[in-house]
């Protein structure tokens, strides 16, 4: 009864969970691979509230998360530079590199400040003509649009003082990736509504052809998210694999056409290393060759800086859908949101963050899931 | 940060060529860019990423998925009647 309470709807809730266990008749994995899908799920109860045959796999839709150890060294790099501005979502603070942290670099006399939006950096450049802006470019496709206009923002106004450090990720390579991968273990994924709202739907019908998973665009709400598991168990359950539509009150095929145009001018597609999974074909954007002016590694100089990723931290094997966060060693002991070891504690959209703090193993998962609802 | 929050605009302006909006999340009002849906306008509801709208979504299209659900919830009504038949 808790976690029903607990949604916007519980009657209707109710009714979903009902449906899905209807007409479950096999074990299915479902991976979703937007981190505010993931955190809903754990917040809410989801994945212990749906038959035991529904396995919810978390998968590297957190961008934060996914972001390559050598990149953040890449940043420390930059922001503990004197004359720099480096400017951050705020997520990215604490996400650790392999001696220190963004913080770290700030407590050390680092000038390092967090921006609502890429917007303000620019604006920062504009108001501090001597210093150098660096903007670190992170996020998935519904992010990029911002950070490219940021990018063409600077250009128009002939800013020589402002650069972008960027490592953006893509949704539908690393889908792929996972789905080819011999390690597979995804009957069918939920994609990510807000992605979607920016790209489209048009990019994943590939997929499901070439595949034969369902694929079902679905939003972060906690009713939406059980809206498209339902959608992904009533496919596999038919046998079917298609492309469905479950969040078309902001999605449509076709996607935003000015955001993909400012992409399109802004970024060219590049293979890029995901933080715990490894490098993944043609899965990123770079800044095109008319904006290369604008490349922070280039400017400061550092390109070669790579670097291996941590033994201990399991995170890659939890991105992957290998492991459950709790299943690592270090889960809750050496790795905490305080001390993380790896980016999927450290973002509150990690998945490891997520059970960390709405950790429920103690529950007793059969009362809540047996309760009833009232009608 | 992959969060994107609906707000509803209420004023619209332009700096440098670029469309400007101010926008209340609730009471928190914020500027934001209007760039990738330059027809929005006072009143509208918006989804907004990182200062951006990236999608519109009007009170209608809201309240017509709750009808959605309202109808599964009639599914349910039919459900809940296959399930009392059930063992």
């Amino acid at each position: 009864m808790k976690y029903l309470d607990e949604f916007n709807d519980p009657e209707l809730a109710g009714a979903l969970f009902d449906d899905i266990a209807r007409m479950t008749t096999k074990p299915w994995s479902i991976m979703e691979v937007c981190g505010g899908q993931t955190h809903s799920i754990i917040r809410n109860g989801i994945d212990q509230l749906l038959p035991d045959a529904i396995e919810l796999i978390h998968g590297p839709g957190c961008p934060v998360c996914v972001t390559p150890l050598g990149m953040i060294d890449k940043a420390l790099e930059i922001a503990s530079r004197p004359g720099v501005i480096f400017c951050s979502f705020g997520d990215m603070l604490r996400v650790p590199g392999s001696a220190q942290d963004l913080f770290q670099v700030r407590s050390e006399g680092g000038d390092v400040r967090v921006v609502y939006s890429p917007l303000d950096a620019v604006q920062l450049a504009v108001e501090n003509p001597d210093r150098e802006v660096v903007f670190f470019a992170i996020g998935f496709e519904t992010t990029a649009p911002a950070n490219a206009m940021a990018v063409h923002v600077a250009e128009q106004r002939g800013l020589t003082n402002f650069s972008a450090l960027v490592s953006h990720v893509l949704v539908p390579p690393a889908i792929e990736a996972i789905v080819s991968s011999p390690h597979n273990r995804v009957d069918g994924f939920l994609a990510a509504g807000h992605v979607c709202s920016v790209m489209g739907t048009w990019q994943y019908g590939p997929l499901v052809e070439a595949f034969g998973v369902p694929v079902v665009v679905t939003g972060f709400e906690p009713l939406d998210v059980l809206e498209g598991i339902r959608r992904v168990v009533r496919q596999l359950e038919a046998g079917t694999a298609q492309l469905e539509n479950a969040y078309e009150r902001v999605v449509t095929d076709e996607g935003n056409i000015a955001a993909q145009d400012m992409l399109a001018e802004v970024f060219e597609v590049c293979d890029r290393r995901w933080r715990g999974v490894g490098e993944i074909p043609r899965s990123g954007w770079r800044l095109a060759e008319r904006y290369c002016g604008f490349d922070a590694e280039v400017r400061f100089g550092v390109s070669d800086i790579d670097t291996p990723e941590s033994a201990s931290c399991r995170s890659g094997d939890v991105l992957q859908g290998l492991i459950k966060p709790h299943e690592c060693p270090a889960f809750g002991t050496e790795c905490t949101p305080r001390h993380p070891l790896g980016a999927t504690m450290v973002s509150s959209e990690g998945a490891c963050a997520a059970y960390y703090h709405y950790r429920r193993l103690d529950l007793p998962v059969e009362a809540a899931r047996t309760s009833d609802v009232s009608r | 940060m992959c969060l994107a929050v609906p707000g509803q605009i209420i004023e619209t302006r332009e700096e440098a060529g670029i469309p400007m909006a101010t926008i209340s999340f609730d009471g928190i009002r914020k500027d934001i860019c209007l760039a990738y849906l330059p027809d929005l306008g006072v009143g509208d509801y918006a989804i907004v990423h990182v200062g951006f709208a990236i999608s519109k979504i009007d009170e209608a299209s809201a309240l017509e998925t709750l009808e959605m659900f309202r109808e599964l919830g009639v599914l349910d009504d039919e459900l809940a009647l296959d399930e009392a038949s059930d063992p």
